[in-house]
């Protein structure tokens, strides 16, 4: 009851004609940014930020939010009619999307991805509604100890899921703990790897690796990687866009399977959206009574994947809203803008702002009626996006990349810096380290440390406190078993091996 | 399996971080590790800076012992590689640009570089874009959302 309150209170909020307008102006740029293959929503949201200092911190949360997954929507068109994903999330949508639009169904293909963001984002926010509020209760209960080992879970799970290579996951993830770890010493005022630069005393603005990690480095590969595409012809009129009963018919278990299955996985710290996207095409392709069609274009193949990414952001949400733990980069950005804004992102944020709480939820009901109204029609003008030509693009990027860095202090250090930064992210890219750790182990260096030397101050300096509680315990267990289950799995492979020679 | 470039890399990054560990290491022992009143500010730092330093020994131990890589597999995008770095040698080298010309001039000239230079694109639509981008750039930001932009000593 008290989450269908909250949410009415919310409606009241996002339905403000200033908050409304935000919501489709952030749905709209997500969009865009979605059909812009090279371009992600972190790296927009990131560069944004600066932009959003002097509005009402409720209507900025709704745009970056909108933002965020709009562009999930919009990375289905460059997949189905460029066969090149558009957004991360985007890679399966081309499996059966571009199959479909090369047989002539690519109406058919981007209203069946229209309609499967749709229920499946709707069902995630439902999701989200009824569970961020008793979540968030139950967070109310923690102390320093429990936030410790629900951070090290964070991490344990980002480390997990972020790439390849656990090694160089947990790696990038303690160079991120040491980039937070720069500046100035809260609880002492000890400087710490300033290595004598005044700038650096007030430590690194997440700003500028966000944008170096993101933006530079998206520009850097794209341009390593220049592929030419041919744009599919654009159906036009709204009745093309509508796929035929049977192939709705073929859908109905993929929309379910896509909200379920995007939602759980989104609220995973670290699990990309692509991640979601290949389990629900895998539950697919494995309960289909057509396994052969799959790759083929079978549209069950497009609605699933299609629904898990939009899903997977609702999900993604929920650590966000209620403990202040983001979920990937760009949960970490809107975290960081939450912060900015004065905000406590975390069990309290329900209670000490409802409006911006309620308001963001509501606001994502709103934004995905405004999403399948705006996809459906307008997808023939948003195609056209595709024809800007790449020079002007990234040249666009690098240039807006600057003013974000620049604006956050004015100071041509944090650009300088922001070039250091796109250049590591490059270089961590082709050599395979996962950015996601790097950007998270930022984002929760300090928050980490604080729970941990409050922890021990607590209990003067014994460190039991940390696994004496029973609720940090179990998150502890968990975390451990999450670290070793590479480990168990091997020996259990081995064993099996042993077992049948 | 990963081609021998890669490997190479691996072990280059293994090593760096390892020096990196070391010197986060040998900096936190400076500073007080454990007080009356609890952890001071060079706890945080020696835990993690020592586990950094025995898992990059463990990435370049790993990339020592393990067997010499297979012939073939994909080639690296050498071109590729040089034309992104040289994107970004021209980016890095605006920002002091900036400082002198401002930002309107520098990134004119970037925009010029990414064009004709990296796009291949002929001079006259680099020149365009040159103009166009900043001109929109002092549109949007300065007149519009009254952001700043980089001041040269020309005073714009």
């Amino acid at each position: 009851m008290e989450a269908v309150r909250g949410l009415l209170h919310g409606f009241g909020v996002a339905l403000e004609p200033v908050n409304l307008m935000w919501c489709v102006i952030g749905c709209f740029l997500g969009t865009i940014i979605g059909i812009l293959p090279g371009l992600g929503p972190a790296a927009t949201i990131a560069m944004l930020l600066p932009l959003t200092f002097r509005m009402d911190p409720t209507g900025g949360i709704i745009m970056l939010a909108g933002i965020y997954y709009g562009a999930k929507y919009g990375g289905s068109t460059t997949s189905i009619l460029l066969n090149m994903p558009g957004e991360a999330s985007s890679v399966v949508t081309c499996i059966d999307g571009y199959q479909m639009a090369r047989k002539g169904r690519a109406g058919a293909a981007l209203g069946i991805a229209a309609i499967a963001s749709f229920v499946a984002g709707t069902i995630g926010i439902v999701i989200l509604t009824f569970l961020a509020p008793p979540l968030a209760e139950l967070a109310l209960s923690f102390s320093s100890p429990e936030f410790f080992a629900l951070m090290v879970l964070g991490l344990a799970l980002v480390v997990l899921l972020a790439g390849d290579s656990m090694l160089k996951a947990v790696l990038a993830l303690l160079l991120g703990l040491w980039l937070a770890s720069i500046g100035t010493d809260l609880f002492t005022a000890q400087t710490r790897f300033t290595m004598g630069q005044s700038d650096l005393l007030g430590g690194i603005e997440f700003m500028v690796i966000a944008v170096g990690v993101y933006a530079i480095t998206e520009v850097m590969l794209s341009i390593e990687n220049r592929e030419e595409a041919r744009l599919l012809p654009v159906p036009r009129g709204l009745r093309n866009y509508l796929p035929s009963w049977e192939e709705l018919k073929a859908c109905r278990f993929a929309f379910l399977n896509g909200s379920l299955t995007g939602f759980f996985i989104g609220t995973l710290p670290g699990a990309a959206s692509s991640v979601s996207s290949f389990v629900s095409y895998g539950i697919e392709k494995a309960v289909s009574k057509r396994p052969e069609l799959f790759g083929h274009g079978a549209p069950e193949g497009l609605a699933a994947p299609e629904g898990a990414n939009n899903a997977d952001s609702s999900g993604a949400m929920l650590p966000l809203l209620s403990f202040g733990i983001p979920a990937g980069g760009s949960t970490a950005m809107l975290l960081s803008a939450l912060i900015l804004w004065g905000y406590r992102p975390g069990p309290l944020l329900i209670q000490e702002s409802p409006d911006l709480f309620w308001g963001l939820v509501a606001s994502m009901y709103i934004g995905n009626v405004v999403l399948l109204l705006m996809n459906l029609p307008l997808v023939p003008l948003f195609a056209q996006i595709l024809r800007i030509p790449t020079h002007i693009l990234f040249s666009i990027v690098l240039g807006v990349s600057i003013v974000g860095a620049y604006s956050v202090s004015g100071n041509l250090f944090d650009v300088l810096m922001l070039a250091a930064f796109g250049l590591l992210g490059y270089v961590m890219a082709k050599l395979s380290y996962p950015t996601a750790p790097l950007v998270l182990g930022f984002v929760l260096g300090d928050p980490l440390e604080r729970a941990v030397r409050q922890s021990l101050t607590m209990s003067q300096g014994d460190p039991s406190i940390l696994v004496a509680r029973p609720i940090a315990a179990v998150i502890l267990l968990v975390a451990a078993v999450v670290l070793c289950s590479p480990l168990i799995r091997r020996l259990v492979g081995a064993g099996r091996r042993t077992a049948a020679t | 399996m990963p081609p021998a470039r890669l490997r190479d890399g691996e072990l280059l990054s293994g090593a760096a971080l390892a020096g990196l560990g070391v010197y986060i290491v040998s900096e936190a022992s400076q500073w007080s590790f454990l007080g009356p009143t609890g952890p001071g500010p060079g706890f945080f730092p020696v835990c993690y800076g020592v586990a950094m330093v025995v898992l990059s020994l463990v990435l370049v131990g790993r990339r020592l012992f393990a067997s010499r890589p297979a012939r073939g597999g994909e080639a690296p995008n050498r071109h590729g590689v040089a034309v992104a770095l040289l994107t970004w040698l021209a980016f890095a080298l605006t920002i002091p640009l900036m400082k002198y010309l401002g930002f309107l001039v520098a990134f004119g000239l970037l925009t010029f570089f990414v064009v004709v230079v990296v796009f291949r694109r002929s001079i006259a639509a680099g020149v365009a874009a040159a103009v166009l981008c900043p001109a929109a750039f002092q549109l949007v930001f300065p007149v519009l959302l009254q952001v700043r932009l980089p001041v040269g000593r020309f005073g714009f």
